[in-house]
């Protein structure tokens, strides 16, 4: 246990750079994914026969395995993060664009009417009514895109050293130090974990209206077809 | 050459279609793991959920085990489980498991607890026994939603499944794993292109399964 974070030398990182490392291409993605998904499902709410066609797209994208998405990438990105950021964006689009659609929709029609009656134009509506009420969903939403997101970086290492505390799983084997992997699996847990907590914390700062742990909220009516916890991976 | 002519190349190979590395065994073997996988994965996540779903409790500690098992990383439990045990199925079935029991168990959960509460106080006030309202009156209207639950999961599954390859077991990955260290594009290519029919496929399934399965009083809705 005394070499459990002695990292190799050839990952050119130490352990708390790894982790920097990781977090970066596992964020940035999400980040990426939801500054996409937003306007999409402004779009599907808006022209509710784009949704289902949207959906099959972002399903068709999510059946091809990351493996083979990273790889076919390295045509056109080369060995790079741009290429585990790029599949990862797509991902996470798969998650976000159903969670944010519902979660629009599911603001009741009254209070769409009162904001308008209150003068409230479609942008600070969208703004300050309809996505602060959709929020939960939406978060929820980010919490399965970022856990996912953080377990694929991982995958990387198979294209070429891209996989930050996935190379530890590489470097694992090459070296024969199984503690190398533990290491990895057990950071990777930690930092999903982490991740998700500031999200729920998040949530609760958002919507000060929800009734806090303990007493569960209801829950949201579910639409057939993709749920949020339909798309972990 | 683009992706197309890639797979165009890869498809019209003659020597991709026969043998131990030809589509068909692949595609079988493939089918094999994931197969397994999910019945693994089912026998632990419907019965659990089923019966917290019925019970209303635990659903707190239900949430806590998904979200730590969607925090552990599939290849990273894939290279472990391969350093500690050896080469073999086992070591593949123990990510794909982790991987497909969250969803599962929570959809089914939540499919089951969320139920409309008239059915089920009905058949309750009929004097129906706890396991006959479980699987006459909550199994039934939650059918649709269970189904989803296993469908994602069956997806995960099939498209995670190609990591087998990794650790020198058989299925589409091998094509990719393959194609990736010899530079084989059209491997990769014609790889990928399998494991996403093979997921669409299994959408197209659970669509049928869900069509013949579910009552048409439950569907309507």
């Amino acid at each position: 246990m005394s070499r459990f974070f002695d990292i190799p030398s050839d990952l050119q990182h130490s352990w708390a750079g790894l982790i920097g490392l990781h977090m970066r291409e596992a964020l940035l993605p999400v980040a990426a994914g939801l500054l996409l998904a937003l306007p999409i499902a402004q779009l599907c709410g808006r022209f509710r026969w784009l949704y289902p066609p949207v959906l099959g797209m972002t399903t068709v994208l999510y059946a091809v395995p990351s493996l083979a998405f990273f790889v076919v990438l390295i045509d056109y990105t080369g060995q790079t993060e741009l290429t585990v950021m790029i599949p990862l964006a797509l991902y996470s689009l798969v998650v976000l664009v159903p969670a944010i659609v519902d979660g629009v929709r599911s603001v009741p029609d009254e209070t769409l009417a009162a904001a308008t009656a209150m003068g409230f134009g479609p942008v600070r509506r969208y703004l300050q009514v309809q996505l602060p009420i959709a929020a939960p969903a939406i978060i929820a939403g980010l919490r399965v895109a970022t856990a996912s997101s953080i377990s694929l970086v991982s995958v990387g290492a198979l294209i070429g050293n891209q996989g930050a505390l996935g190379n530890l799983l590489a470097a694992a084997q090459k070296y024969d130090r199984p503690e190398l992997a533990v290491n990895a699996v057990l950071t990777m847990a930690v930092l999903a974990i982490l991740c998700d907590a500031l999200l729920v914390g998040l949530r609760v700062l958002l919507t000060p209206w929800m009734p806090r742990a303990g007493s569960r909220p209801k829950p949201a009516p579910r639409r057939e077809g993709i749920t949020p916890e339909g798309a972990v991976r | 050459m683009n992706i197309i002519d890639f797979g165009n190349a890869f498809f019209s190979d003659s020597a991709h279609w026969h043998g131990y590395d030809g589509i068909p065994q692949r595609f079988l073997e493939h089918l094999q793991y994931s197969l397994l996988a999910l019945a693994i994965a089912a026998a632990i996540g419907l019965p659990v959920g089923l019966l917290t779903g019925h019970t209303g409790r635990g659903g707190n500690a239900l949430a806590f085990i998904a979200n730590a098992a969607r925090a552990l990383p599939s290849f990273g439990l894939l290279v472990l489980a391969v350093l500690l045990i050896g080469f073999g199925l086992l070591p593949v079935m123990i990510p794909l498991v982790v991987l497909a029991v969250p969803p599962i168990l929570v959809t089914t959960y939540e499919a089951v607890r969320s139920l409309d509460p008239a059915p089920v106080d009905a058949a309750r006030g009929m004097g129906m026994h706890e396991s006959r309202i479980l699987f006459q009156v909550e199994v039934p209207v939650a059918l649709p939603l269970i189904l989803s639950g296993l469908r994602s999961a069956a997806i995960q599954i099939v498209s995670t499944a190609t990591i087998a390859a990794y650790v020198s077991l058989g299925g589409l990955g091998r094509y990719i794993i393959d194609g990736l260290y010899q530079r084989d594009y059209e491997k990769v290519v014609g790889g990928a292109t399998l494991v996403a029919f093979l997921a669409l496929l299994t959408l197209a399934l659970f669509w049928a399964v869900a069509r013949v399965a579910v009552s048409p009083g439950v569907r309507r809705r």
